[in-house]
């Protein structure tokens, strides 16, 4: 497999083995009708070995969340074939409306229609504070 | 709109201003009987709190206000299913200002965020208790005559106790302070503080036993031990007359030391210390309710 395979659509790369389920799930890709592929444990120079996320369709892609839980990641766009732009992704400052609050006495699990949002509380250890009630979130919950 | 939703929105230097109200209250309380004539407070109580709530309403009588609210969520539209934000939204039609207290952690924030007047927050489950902090607050400093380069002890419940908690995060901020944690080991500090506190370069020892140190503190905030927080019987036995406070343990404390609690208790401070000259905890109610009047006006004030 490699990125010419794809006619339009994303490859995020350099995901750390193991991560790109997460993400799978939350970008609802089991929603999409287009291929999708996962490829886990690729050889890297760089990382050892990583995960890969094809995505055959340029779809409004959630680059919050793929940081959140991957910055070192890396979204290719591919259009006509070609790749296009190579977003290096950054700890993202909030993710909105993606994660939800782990505390079950947080007001977010009872509100209707509240959107649940993280702020970015420690940049080098990647952890998040609820808006709401302060409870500190990592990627890997 | 300004709000106070936690204790460390508020600057030092604004904390510092509410507590002057506060004491110009105190001197002169006559000057302040008609400032909130013709003004409403709202009292939001999802979860009941005598204490608490009795307080703000004398607050706003004190001031000349008039009070509206309920003391239980079974008597409010909340039982037919109704949100924070659409409950906020109709009570702002009807009050100049609200004080909320709700079982849900982060409900006041969300009441703020919806509100187009000033949200106090009440206590919000074990998250936060603000106006608890300027009480405690206001206490240290007309006891103590400062809020720095004070040894502050804190004995008891020092990991679920909201009040321990706000009153460290409050207290980091001021200079000199050095804090005596004393505690359980299954009932220390959370993480996330020990580490503000390293962060912020303010000194602090953890100790198990409350004799040990009660010379060495200028202040001393008492909190209740529950016996279902241990985890082993063994270690209650051993460890529960070690943060019940008692006139004999009293003796070895300072002359001038200030002992506090944020009440209710039960039997951590035996009721023969309350006669105690250093016993605090019944003027710190009296101080958080001035301390309410304070915040009303400046939240009202801002809110012109």
């Amino acid at each position: 497999m490699n990125i010419n395979e794809i006619q339009d659509g994303y490859v995020i790369d350099h995901l750390h083995a193991g991560r790109a389920l997460r993400v799978y799930r939350y970008l609802n890709l089991d929603q999409l009708d287009c291929s999708v592929a996962i490829i886990k444990n690729a050889k890297s120079e760089r990382m050892g070995r990583k995960d890969i996320i094809k995505i055959d369709e340029l779809i409004p892609l959630n680059m919050e969340i793929i940081s959140y839980i991957d910055p070192g990641a890396t979204v290719n766009v591919i259009q006509d074939g070609k790749l296009v732009d190579k977003i290096r992704l950054t700890v993202p400052e909030h993710v909105k409306g993606v994660l939800k609050c782990k505390n079950p006495r947080c007001i977010t699990q009872t509100e209707q229609e509240l959107q649940h949002m993280f702020v970015l509380k420690d940049r080098q250890k990647g952890t998040y504070r609820c808006y709401y009630c302060d409870t500190i979130h990592k990627p890997e919950d | 709109m300004r709000h106070l939703l936690d204790i460390i929105d508020w600057s030092p230097e604004e904390l510092d201003t509410l507590m002057d109200v506060a004491d110009d209250i105190i001197a002169h309380p006559g000057d302040y009987a008609d400032t909130m004539r013709g003004n409403i407070l709202a009292t939001l109580f999802y979860e009941p709190s005598t204490r608490t709530r009795l307080s703000f309403e004398a607050a706003m009588l004190r001031l000349g206000g008039h009070v509206i609210g309920f003391a239980d969520a079974a008597a409010s539209s909340v039982s037919k299913g109704e949100s924070v934000a659409d409950t906020i939204r109709t009570v702002a039609c009807y009050a100049d200002i609200v004080a909320m207290r709700h079982s849900k952690e982060g409900a006041p924030t969300v009441a703020a965020a919806f509100s187009s007047v000033p949200v106090i927050n009440a206590g919000d489950g074990g998250h936060n208790h603000p106006t608890q902090t300027l009480a405690d607050l206001l206490t240290i400093r007309r006891e103590k005559g400062r809020l720095n380069q004070l040894v502050v002890g804190l004995c008891g419940d020092l990991q679920f106790g909201r009040t321990v908690h706000s009153l460290i995060s409050a207290m980091s901020r001021y200079r000199s302070i050095r804090f005596v944690l004393i505690s359980p080991d299954e009932l220390r500090v959370p993480e996330y503080l020990r580490e503000g506190m390293k962060a912020a370069g303010v000194p602090f020892t953890e100790v198990e036993r409350l004799e040990d140190v009660m010379g060495t503190l200028d202040v001393l905030y008492m909190t209740r031990v529950q016996k279902e927080r241990f985890f082993n019987e063994a270690d209650y036995v051993r460890l529960k007359d070690s943060y019940i406070l008692t006139a004999e343990k009293m003796k070895l404390a300072r002359k001038d030391m200030t002992l506090m609690h944020p009440l209710p208790r039960v039997n951590e401070i035996r009721q023969a210390v309350d006669e105690d000259p250093r016993a605090c905890y019944f003027k710190q109610m009296k101080y958080g309710m001035h301390m309410r009047q304070a915040l009303i006006l400046q939240l009202m004030e801002a809110a012109k």
